[in-house]
């Protein structure tokens, strides 16, 4: 347990690509166990606020705390931050050039300094939970897009992150390996794991979210309860954005 | 692609016939040109083949020396400036500057005068602690020239993987340092391995460019026995011997490029 209770505060947050102002004062709290998802429109911001909470992009302004730590202050080590909040990609991301298993076990080897049978013990051990004990051995184009995405979920779970941060991670599947990822997600919301959605999958939304954040043009517009947001909508934008979602059936 | 059975035997005969016909029209070219007998007699002279293949082939033997000697410095000089000059950020601007300096100028002067200049300019220093030797500076040379060459080789391979393999390894903890050694290094030496193995084939060429400073390898041994003789057969031999050292890291770097083809059809196929 952190110091001020809250495994992530995003405070004021802005990001600027030049001109182009993409986060327009973002303030978000999770509490450890939660796991709150960020709906909206492509190009809402809901992926640079992943990446800003990940340290892959450099807030422009505003605070990030996570576990009572501010972590965009100039003085962290970035990369120790980064080892405690997994982030999993739409497009998977894992290296092309290495099994499953050393996919796994590279971080845990080359940053948490652990020997080479520990590392493999632990991956091996998170594969089997995750179905994929018999892939350990494969290259990631010998998988489908379900196995891939569910081996870099267990790449980012062997770093034992105190935060996940997904980042659509079922946008680029096919429609029939969607279920066997949000099966993975399910089991690690019921572990306790404290996690920060960015999904386009309202059903699987509702179902897992303690709170909904839905974000419109860099702004989070509205935020509450699953059933609150997605039954009585109060903001008009969000009720045009769910009634678009619910026309296009994925609802 | 491969054929099989009955049109795979009669392409192999078509291949055959046509190779017969064409290497007997060459031959019946040159052997009834006017010239050919004073040719024959001056570079195709039996007595003096088997005479040069006493001296030359041993000369041979420093070629592949300074080739493979040369090679591991390239290698190594080469990533080092590929690296300095995919660094971000202003700070590393003096390095990234250094960087584009080297290649710009080692790749713009000819190997020729780089080898003139260094062999017989930099022991002129005479800096107490860095040899004076003919062959050293040689082989200085082509490690600077060939250095130029390959690190942009290297700097293409590094470029061509993709940003967010870099971002997901970063996103694990690991450093710049480490994302580089460990994930996007592996990748882009795989890529720019054909290309690659091509530099070392022009380097074994260019190490006959160290005989300028006096050294006695191949190329200088040949030209001593031609002139001894007044007799052309020995440059064949010499010609004969690189070639034949070439021929298998050609055919290998032909072999990496079908694999790499192959690999990424499958990979399409499978997509």
């Amino acid at each position: 347990m952190s110091a001020d209770g809250y495994a992530l505060r995003v405070e004021g947050v802005r990001k600027s690509f030049g001109r182009l102002e993409v986060l327009k004062g973002i303030d978000l709290v999770l509490a450890e166990h939660e796991v709150v998802c960020l709906i909206g429109a492509s190009g809402s911001g809901k992926s640079t606020l992943l990446r800003c909470v990940n340290l892959t992009e450099p807030v422009t302004a505003g605070r990030i705390v996570v576990e009572g730590e501010e972590i965009t202050s100039p003085r962290v080590d970035a990369n120790r931050i980064r080892q405690n909040i997994g982030i999993v990609f739409q497009a998977f991301n894992l290296f092309p050039h290495m099994t499953v298993l050393e996919n796994v076990t590279l971080a845990p080897r080359k940053v948490l300094r652990k020997s080479k049978a520990e590392a493999e013990a632990e991956a091996l051990k998170l594969l089997a939970r995750f179905g994929l004990a018999d892939k350990a051995g494969e290259y990631p184009d010998r998988l489908s897009g379900g196995q891939q995405q569910r081996a870099a979920i267990v790449r980012a779970l062997a770093m034992r992150p105190r935060l996940m941060l997904l980042d659509e991670v079922t946008s680029a599947l096919d429609p029939e390996l969607v279920g066997e990822v949000l099966g993975v997600i399910r089991e690690l919301a019921e572990s306790g794991m404290t996690m920060l959605i960015a999904t386009h999958e309202m059903s699987f939304a509702r179902e897992i979210a303690n709170r909904v954040c839905f974000l419109d043009a860099g702004v989070i517009l509205e935020e509450g309860p699953p059933e609150e947001i997605f039954r009585a909508p109060a903001n008009p934008r969000t009720q045009e954005f769910l009634h678009r979602i619910i026309a296009a059936g994925r609802l | 692609m491969r054929a099989s059975g009955a049109s795979g035997a009669r392409s192999v005969l078509i291949a055959l016939a046509s190779t017969v016909v064409f290497a007997v029209v060459v031959v019946l070219a040159v052997s009834n040109a006017p010239g050919w007998p004073a040719v024959k007699r001056q570079f195709f002279n039996r007595e003096f083949f088997v005479e040069s293949l006493e001296v030359i082939p041993e000369a041979f033997l420093l070629n592949i020396r300074i080739f493979l000697i040369a090679e591991v410095f390239i290698l190594v000089l080469a990533l080092v400036i590929a690296i300095f000059r995919s660094l971000p950020g202003p700070v590393f601007f003096p390095l990234r500057a250094l960087a584009i300096a080297y290649a710009d100028f080692f790749r713009g002067v000819p190997t020729i005068l780089v080898i003139y200049l260094l062999g017989f300019g930099a022991p002129g220093l005479e800096i107490s602690g860095i040899p004076r030797g003919a062959l050293f500076w040689g082989v200085v040379a082509l490690v600077l020239v060939y250095a130029a060459y390959v690190s942009e080789v290297y700097r293409a391979g590094i470029e061509s993987v993709h940003p967010s393999q870099e971002a997901a390894a970063r996103s694990l903890g690991l450093s710049r340092a480490q994302a580089l050694r460990f994930v996007i290094l592996p990748q882009a030496v795989r890529r720019v391995l054909p290309p690659l193995l091509n530099d070392f084939i022009g380097l074994q060429k260019d190490t006959a460019l160290v005989a300028l400073l006096g050294p006695v390898e191949a190329f200088r041994q040949s030209q001593i026995e031609v002139s001894s003789n007044f007799n052309y057969t020995p440059y064949l031999l010499t010609a004969l011997l690189f070639v034949l050292l070439t021929i298998p890291l050609a055919r290998l770097t032909d072999w990496l490029i079908a694999r790499e083809r192959g690999r990424r059809l499958a990979a399409g196929v499978a997509a």
